[in-house]
Formats: structure tokens, sequence, C-alpha cells
């Protein structure tokens, strides 16, 4: 079943590698064909969560292949509720960028569509794995179709953004890979086999000096995804450049890769380091908040505000996930999906106003709401939904955020709420100024408004944000036991170190239980 | 006065090594007898020639024969072999084409090309630091040869020279440290040289530091590892891309090869002595290797550093020493050798006789003249690159999984890094292909069946490896098992 959805793109772009279309005369087929796949993919995807059963313990629909037996490498895929939510949400996210894709995209449309399913693939792939060799294969393949979509079919500094997009991520990976490689050994010096599977990696004891250093390493790797500040400076670059496609999947899932990461491998595996370190990201993503409303306010180019927004919204997430307990976590999570599905719909609207204007600068637009009324109620809502008005998904993440930050230490909530004001402020200003107002430009004044095809990528998207309002336990349901245990495990470390009466904030550097750490390293 | 024991079996262990250089003999033969104007199918020739070779280190897979005592053919040995004689396979397929085109002399070019197989193939299995010195003259010779076969370019000449001048300094390195390590140990049998340094490992001996430091300047020259590197840039851009390819694989595995047996089996002992050094050499390989690669805008040129750097990699798994580190190597040149293969191949199929085409903006728009050769180049970049699903990839995880369970935490954090540099510069290239339009004036050459063929086989074959890793992984382990 799991290995259906990763498979499927794959054989849906080898498909339509087989198209010959080398004169571009078969693109209405191409396009077809891959939205087929996609919306295939998306049923599957529904399909599962049918199955899913949210009161069940950890992950479901596991399946165990040895892959390279000799280091313990196996095919391991599975999902709990953190990850199911996220692969539904890859699928619902692309047969949405194949759509908004339809008419921007005019050149080599096969291999734009090929790029497309196979990153759907690798996004999935990275969500179901349970495998630190299998997750990494993932994670830096689906690099490779990313790079192209923003290097062929992104704007003008497209070359320049899809280099700095590619290096950023990769360095933060690589350390990663140190680490990974590091606790496949740790495993083998502890029972003498090597493992990369999480499941048994979790079980396994890790130094205190050991685990401050790999949980570095994977943190910095997924603070530089999220991205977190100060590691977010690819992300403006990478949105603006990217194709809109490019942007709805970068925004909608692949940041989420990041908070994912953290939820799924970062905490859990380095739980006292976790403890640790905590504070500090926190505080991190804070500044983040701020900051990334701030820049977001002044920007004169409606995708870099939403790329910057992006950066505000994602401090949230991992500020919820920093709360370590229950509501925190679950609202990070819930805060994923709805970013996903807000700002995804949000780089959507601006990419239709590009396509029909060929800017994306505020100062060019104006008044809009007369010419085209049906976008304008479309992005009006996105807007809502985006700076969390009660009622719309936006708000339900950021309140538990809230109230999870709170327990966990209440001064986090001032600075953060006042990312919350800021958010309206930059969102709300950019909406006047592009759709209220006198028309400024006479060629707006004849501006087409939703086509029916527009329609169809838009609708799914708005109709969500209020579906996941009004009713979020439907989608907070299922991640509760996942969450549950992430929490419990962190718990655990803690309440352990109050027994143990340990200073927290020196165990990492001083404890003297790294044997094999230190051991090597003066044997060296 | 022959040996009471010698028989036709004691041939063996020498078979591959006979029929390669049989091959080289009837190639040159078949040339001299040539009528002007007569054409023959030398590569077809060369292409059996190491067809059987490769047949004949299949059957000795396993069965641990020793010719003479100096020519050991272990499973480590054939492996490494295999690796040549697939280097030696695929150049050829490359060649039939490039060498009409380029107006370069088959029959000199063919028999070269064997005698080299044959020297690398004896340096893979030698037992004896002299066979070994006579292994590395033997390929030296014939690749510096083939480094300026193209008598009309400055390039080629220029890089051959350098190569031969350094190349034999360098020989007379390795070969001054024979005869320390001759003058400690009484011997030159690599066997006997390890059981004499094992019964005496404790004791300060600086003769045998001195041998060390002599035979890693040899090797180090052959692998290219910085401060030795000189010549590589040079000779890379000289030669034709088709025996770049082969050099940069069947040099470096040849030299790999040895450098492990002397290194880790006789030296063994004395490790403690030499692997900080070679610590320092594999951390500088990787960064001067990838970072002065950034700087290049000539394709064959930045390959020339990217293969130094990967040098650096494989001199990681060196350092590591432990069974993965070994097992490391010999896969990691596996990879490395089908990868690069691929790229110098497609990098030689689009050159013309007028220009070699490897500057970087010959590649503009390649993707839009010629999406196929385009995708294939792709991808063996992204596996120099050491991204996954690729060859490259898993090469890169075994080598560092190697240098962590050894506690080389800093060298493995050194090489990941430097493995993302060297991506940006791959990339340049990628760039060129697919984000820039076309250069003017590129009339496109029509590529041949057979160079088509190789290439898409060694693009399948990175694929399957990254994919599918574990058998080749398992022959690695099996391989280095036998001996060490």
């Amino acid at each position: 079943m799991l290995t259906l959805l990763v498979v499927l793109p794959v054989l849906g772009a080898l498909l339509l590698m087989g198209v010959p279309n080398a004169d571009g005369r078969k693109d209405g087929l191409v396009r077809w064909l891959a939205l087929g796949v996609s919306v295939v993919m998306f049923g599957l995807t529904l399909l599962l969560w049918s199955r899913f059963d949210p009161s069940a313990e950890g992950y479901q629909f596991v399946q165990r292949v040895p892959w390279i037996p000799a280091f313990g490498i196996s095919y391991a895929v599975g999902i709990d509720g953190i990850s199911l939510m996220l692969v539904v949400l890859s699928g619902f996210l692309t047969p949405i960028a194949l759509l908004s894709s339809w008419e921007s995209v005019q050149k080599h449309v096969k291999s734009f569509s090929i790029f497309i399913l196979l990153l759907e693939a690798a996004m999935i792939g990275v969500f179901l794995s349970l495998d630190l060799f299998l997750f990494y294969i993932f994670w830096d393949a689906m690099l490779i179709p990313m790079y192209f979509l923003i290097g062929i079919w992104g704007y003008d500094q497209r070359v320049y953004a899809a280099v700095k997009f590619m290096l950023y991520t990769m360095a933060g990976s690589v350390l990663m890979l140190v680490a990974i490689l590091g606790m496949a050994y740790l495993h083998s010096v502890a029972t003498g086999s090597y493992t990369f599977d999480i499941e048994k990696l979790a079980l396994l004891e890790v130094a205190p000096r050991t685990q401050f250093w790999f949980f570095l390493a994977f943190a910095l790797a997924f603070a530089i995804k999220v991205p977190l500040f100060p590691f977010h400076t690819w992300l403006p670059d990478a949105h603006v450049q990217a194709p809109t496609a490019g942007s709805v999947l970068l925004a909608g899932v692949l940041l989420k890769m990041g908070t994912y990461g953290l939820v799924r491998f970062a905490f859990p595996l380095f739980p006292a380091a976790a403890a640790y370190f905590a504070p500090f990201i926190a505080v991190l993503a804070i500044i983040g908040i701020v900051y990334g409303a701030l820049v977001a306010m002044v920007q004169p180019d409606m995708k870099k505000l939403v790329a910057y927004s992006s950066v505000s919204h994602l401090g949230f997430v991992v500020l919820g996930i920093c709360a370590m307990n229950v509501q925190g976590m679950q609202g990070a999570v819930y805060q994923m999906l709805a970013h996903g599905i807000s700002t995804g719909g949000l780089f959507l609207v601006v990419g239709m106003l590009s396509d029909r204007r060929h800017t994306r600068l505020i100062s060019e637009f104006g008044g809009l709401k007369g010419v085209m009324p049906k976008l304008t109620a479309g992005f009006l809502l996105l807007t809502l939904a985006s700076i969390g008005l009660p009622g719309m998904n936006g708000f339900v993440g950021e309140f538990l955020i809230m109230f999870g930050a709170f327990k966990a230490d209440p001064r986090y909530v001032i600075v953060a709420g006042l990312g919350v004001i800021l958010s309206a402020v930059y969102m709300l200003w950019m909406f006047q100024r592009v759709y209220y107002g006198p028309v400024t430009h006479e060629e707006n004044r004849t501006l087409p408004d939703l086509s029916v095809r527009e329609w169809a990528a838009l609708v799914p998207l708005v109709a969500l944000a209020i579906f996941m309002g009004v009713a979020p336990n439907v989608f907070l349901k299922p991640t509760e036991g996942a969450v549950r245990s992430v929490v419990e495990r962190l718990d655990m470390v803690r309440t352990e170190r109050v027994q143990r009466d340990v200073r927290p904030d020196v165990l990492p550097l001083t404890s003297g239980n790294d044997a094999p750490v230190r051991a090597r390293a003066e044997g060296r | 006065m022959l040996p009471a024991s010698f028989n036709a079996a004691s041939f063996n262990a020498a078979v591959p090594m006979l029929c390669a250089g049989a091959g080289g003999l009837v190639v040159m033969l078949a040339e001299s007898w040539r009528r002007k104007g007569e054409r023959m199918p030398l590569g077809v020739l060369a292409f059996i020639a190491l067809a059987a070779t490769a047949v004949s280190l299949l059957f000795l897979w396993g069965r641990n024969q020793t010719s003479f005592g100096v020519i050991t053919a272990d499973n480590f040995g054939v492996f490494v072999s295999l690796i040549i004689v697939t280097a030696g396979l695929f150049t050829v397929a490359f060649s039939s084409q490039v060498l009409e085109r380029d107006g370069i002399a088959e029959g000199e070019y063919y028999t070269l090309l064997l005698f080299a197989v044959v020297g690398m193939v004896m340096m893979a299995m030698a037992n004896d630091l002299l066979v070994l010195f006579i292994g590395l003259e033997v390929m030296s010779l014939a690749v510096y040869v083939m480094t300026g076969i193209r008598r009309d370019s400055l390039a080629g000449i220029e890089g051959a020279f350098k190569y031969f001048l350094l190349g034999a300094f360098a020989s007379a390195f390795f070969l001054y440290g024979i005869a320390f390590t001759f003058g400690v140990t009484g011997s030159t049998r690599l066997d006997r040289v390890g059981s004499f340094l094992a019964a005496q490992s404790m004791t300060e001996n600086p003769m045998v530091l001195l041998a060390m430091g002599l035979l890693i300047v040899g090797f180090a020259f052959k692998v290219s590892a910085v401060p030795f590197h000189m010549w590589t840039p040079d000779a890379y851009e000289g030669a034709p891309a088709v025996v770049t390819g082969f050099m940069s694989t069947g040099v470096k595995a040849a030299a790999f090869a040895g450098f492990v047996r002397v290194f880790l089996a006789a030296f063994e002992p004395f490790k403690a002595d030499w692997a900080p050094a070679l610590m320092v050499i594999a951390a500088a390989t990787m960064i001067v290797g990838t970072v002065v690669g950034v700087a290049q805008s000539h394709l064959k040129r930045m390959l020339a550093y990217s293969s130094i750097a990967h040098g650096g990699y494989l001199l990681v798994g060196l350092v590591a020493a432990n069974q993965l580190g070994k097992a490391a190597i010999l896969f990691y040149l596996a990879g490395y050798a089908i990868t690069n293969l691929a790229a110098f191949g497609a990098i030689a199929l689009l050159g013309s006789r007028e220009s070699a085409r490897d500057g970087l903006h010959d590649y503009a728009g390649l993707w839009h003249s010629r999406p196929w050769v385009a995708g294939l180049l792709t991808v063996a970049l992204l596996s120099l690159g050491g991204l996954p699903p690729t060859v490259g990839f898993i090469g890169k995880w075994y080598v560092f999984t190697a240098a962590v369970s050894a506690g080389y935490y800093g060298l493995a954090i050194i090489g990941v890094l430097s493995s993302v540099i060297s991506v940006f510069f791959y990339m340049r290239v990628v760039v060129m292909m697919y984000m820039t339009d076309t250069s003017a004036a590129s009339s496109p050459v029509p590529v041949a069946g057979a160079g088509l063929a190789a290439l898409a086989v060694a693009v399948a074959a990175i694929f399957y490896l990254g994919i599918l890793p574990t058998r080749l992984l398992d022959l690695a382990a099996a391989s280095i098992g036998s001996i060490f």
C-alpha cells in the first residue's frame, strides 16, 4: 500500500518519458496523464486515511524488506498520524501544482510533468521512511527534481536561486549524514549489528555528549529546511524564482519536511539534547516569527512577501515543537497542514496574477476588486486563513501553539503574539494595496477573472481552509496518538533528569558517561 | 634451473595478464601487416582480448591462485582487475568513433591500451614490491604515450611531457622506498615484509619510516593526492577524453590496489606512524580537489580536480583501515570507475576533430540539441556529486561509514562538506546544459551507436548499483576477507 504511493508517481514519470513529444504537439496528453496520475495518488492517500486507525499505537501499514542486510539497512515504510497528514497534504497539493502550471508552463511540458511526479514520489518517500538511510535517500533525491524545476522553469534569477537552494540544503544534510552514520555505528557498538531503523535506534541509550553533537547535526539540516532564522536566506530566492507549481510545493510540502524531521527524528532520537536545546531553538523561532513578519511588511514583491510570511509561520511551528507538550506539538502539526493549504493557495493566486501581468510588484496593481471579483474573494479568504482569523485553519494551529508555548514559558507567547498582529498588518496591507482603491494601471482593467481550470485549483484550497477551521478535530484526531508518544518520550527524559537532580544546563557538556566518543577522540 | 614445483598450473594467476598482453601483441602485429588503406577491426580485437581477460578473471574468483610467489590472484586482486578490465572495455567501446574522428592511429592506441591493462592488473595482483614496480612502469609508460597520442595537439604533448617527467621522478622515489624496505627487512615480498615488520613493530626504526615515506610519495603521485597532484590537471586536459577516462579510472584503481596491499598488509604494523600522514594528505586532497575545481571553466580540467577529490575520499577509506574501509575502497573504486567512464565517454562522444568541445560554454543548451546525451551526462555528474539514488552516493556513504566507525569524525565531516562544494561545480555543467540557451554554431555531431550504447550501459549500472548495491557490497566484503 505505502510502496505503491512511492512507486506510482515514478511509474507515471516513466510512462510520460515514453510519450514521444519532441515538438510539443502532445503537450495536452502529457498534462492530462500527469494530472491523472496525481489525482489517483490523491485518491490513494485518502484511501490510506480512511483505513488508518487513529487509536492504534505505533506505526501502521508497516512494510520491511531487507535491502542492504550487511548494514541492517532495510526498506522500511510505515505511517503514524503525523506522517499520514503530511502524505495526504502532498497528494492534495500535487494535482493543484500541476493545474497551476497548465498555461504558465509552455516549454518542455513533458520534462516539467516528469519532474513534478518524481518530486511527489520523493516527498512522500520522506514522510513514509522508517529507516534513516532510506529517509536520507529520499531527502536528497528530492533536491534533484526541485533543482530542475526552479532552474529551468523559474524566473530571471532562477539559476542562482536553484544552486543556492541545492547547496544550502545539502550543506545541512551532509552533516546529518555523518550523524546518521554515527548512530548506526553506536548501535553496532552496543548490540553488535548495524541498523538504521528508527524504532531500534530510538531504544539506544546515547551518551549526552554524543547526543549534543548528533542533535546539532540533525537540527541544522532541518533548521535549514524549515527554514529557521538565521538559515532562511535561501528561501526568498527559491520561492520568488520558482515557477508557481514549484512555490506551491516548496511552501506546501518541502518546508514541512524540516519540521517533520524535528518531530520525527531530532527530538525523539536525542531527547536529552532536545530538552537542552529547545529553549534556544524556541528563541530563534520567535526571532524568525517577528523578523519574517517585519521583512514581509516592506516587500514590494507579492511573492517575496508571501515567502517571508512563511518564515514567520514556520517559526510558529517550530515554537510549538519546542514547547514539547501535547498542545504545542499538535498545534505544530496542525499548523504545518494549515500553512501548506493557505500559503500554497496564496502562491497560487500570486502566480495567477503574475501569469496575467508578468509582474508581481504590488505597486503595479490596485483596484483589482472590481476587475476580478472571484479571484479577489479567493485571495481574501486565503489571506484571512493565513493571518489566523478564528473559524479559519490558521487560527486553530496558532491557538494550540500559543497555548502549548504558554505552558512551557509564558514569555514566548508575549513576543510571538506580536507576530500574529504583524501578520495581520502585512497581509491586509498587501490585500488593500492590490485589490482596493482605484485602478492605477490601465492594462489591469481588462484582466480576465478566474478560468475554469483556475477555479478547479483554487476552490479545493479555499474550501479546505474553511473546513479545517470549523472542523479541526477531523485533522487533529489522527495526529493525537503519534504526538502523545513523542511527548511522552521527551517527558520521560525530563523527569529522569529531575529525579537525578542534574542541572540541565551543564548536562550535555560535562557528563562522564561518554566513554566511546571520548576514547576514540583521544585514540586518534 | 626450474624449481621442482614448476608446471602449467604455476601460470594460473598470470593468465589474465597473458590474455591482455597477447591481445596487445596481436593488435601490434596486425597493424604492421596492414596494407595501406585497409580497414581492420582492431577495436574488436582489443575488445575480444579484454573480454577474454575478464573471463579468465572470473575463473580465478575464489581460487586464491598464486604464480611464482609474486603474483597472487586473490579475490582482492581479481576484484580490482575486473574494475580495470571494465574500464578498458568501456574505453574501447567509446574509442572506435573517436579514433577515426580525431585521426589517431588505431594500432598504436589499442596496443598501448592493452599493455596498460597488463601493467595495471600486474599492480593489482603483485605480491612483491619489485613486481609492483614493474607493473607500475608498464602501465605508466603506456599511459604517458597515450596522453600525448594526438601529435597535433600541443596541450596533449605538454601534458604528456609533464606527466612523464614528474612520473619518472616519482618512480625514483618509489624505487628508493623499495630499496630501503629491502635494506630493513631483507625481502621485497610483501608477505615476508609484513611478517618481519610485525615481529619488530615495537622498535623504532628510522629506516622503516624513511621507506614508508618514500613509498607514500610514489603512490600519492600515482593516485594524484595533494601535494603530488600537479601533473593531473594538465595531463587530463591534454589527453583525448577517452584516454582521460581510462587514466582516471584504471590508473587510480591499480595504484590504490598497490597502496592497499603495501600499507594495509605489509606495513600494517606501523599504522600508527603512517596513518596521521595519510590523514593529512587525505584531508588536503579532498579540500584542494574541490575548492580548486570550483574555479575551473574547462570541463575536463574540472573533472581532473574532481578526480583528485575522489582520490581523497578513497584515501579516507585507507586511513580508516578497518574491514569496512578496505571493502569501501573496493566498492568506491568500482562505482567511481563506472561513473567517471560515463562522464568522460560523453565528453569524448560530443567532441569533434577541430575542437574537443570541452569548454564549459560548449555545453550550453546541450539539453535542447541532444537530450539523451545530456541526460546521461547529468546522471554521471550527479553520481560524481554523490546524490542518491546513484552509486556515487552509496560509495560515499560506505567510505564515510568506515571513517566514522574508525573514529575519524573529522575526516568524515571534511569529506561530506567538500562533497557539497563539489556538487556546486558539477551543477555548473548541469546549469549550462539545461538552463542556458544554445550556444551559437554548435552543429550536432553524429554519435555512434557503440558509444551511446556503452554510455547507456554505464548509466544503467550507476542506477542499478545505486539502488541495489547489496551484491557488489557483498562481493567487495568477500574480496578483502581473504587476505588481510
